[in-house]
């Protein structure tokens, strides 16, 4: 059982594939990572031994932030723009898209399920 | 599309001269402008300063968070007053 950064890895997936389980850890991080230890992107997690595990999660505690402490620095960027008022800020705030996406129409991933106006009123031609 | 790193962070001119008599004569009163686009840069942290918004002066302090933003991102061009029938929350 390969255990990295507090989760499991998936034991019969490509290392490559395996190791973006990990929040923080994405298919090009995962090949520089598995570059870094010298396994290959194809051996499968349940086949590491313990030096090649031992390898990643050097690298991994060593040189990148994955996992909680990553969330964490996300959640504080965000905070800190709310916290000095300017638009991006405002935006998280009220939940609408920061990007200067349109929000005539969809955005819905932002905006969360329809809220339905009871007698909204036609547009009449 | 981010500014080529080659220029120096882009201030207006006069705004810049403001700040920096400003700040030689110790904190003053607020410094109107309508130069947005001006990137706050460490020199301005404890001034206020009134960026326009279209209509009237938004005062704004800075502080040390700000920099590297820009004025107008602390003085919002649109008054969303809710929908009508949303007579709960409107304002």
């Amino acid at each position: 059982m390969a255990r990295i950064a507090g989760i499991d890895l998936p034991r019969n997936k490509r290392g490559e594939i395996g190791l973006t389980y990990i929040y923080g850890i994405g298919r090009s991080t995962a090949r520089a990572i598995l570059e870094q230890a010298g396994v290959s992107y194809d051996k499968k997690v349940q086949d590491w031994d313990d030096a090649d595990l031992g390898k990643i999660r050097g690298y991994i505690t060593e040189s990148l932030k994955v996992e909680g402490a990553l969330r964490s620095e996300v959640q504080m960027s965000i905070k800190r723009l709310m916290d000095i008022g300017c638009y991006r800020g405002v935006r998280h705030r009220v939940g609408l898209p920061v990007r200067g996406q349109s929000t005539k129409n969809n955005s819905r991933t932002r905006k969360g399920k329809r809220k339905t106006v009871a007698n909204k009123k036609k547009v009449t031609k | 599309m981010a500014r080529s790193l080659k220029k120096p962070p882009f201030i207006h001119y006069k705004l810049a001269k403001r700040v920096d008599e400003a700040q030689a004569a110790g904190k003053k009163n607020v410094i109107k402008t309508w130069s947005r686009s001006s990137t706050i840069s460490p020199d301005f942290v404890g001034l206020t300063i009134a960026v326009h918004n279209g209509k009237t002066f938004i005062p704004v302090y800075v502080t040390e968070n700000m920099v590297g933003h820009k004025l107008g991102e602390f003085s919002p061009t649109r008054k969303f007053s809710g929908h009508s029938g949303n007579r709960k929350e409107g304002k």
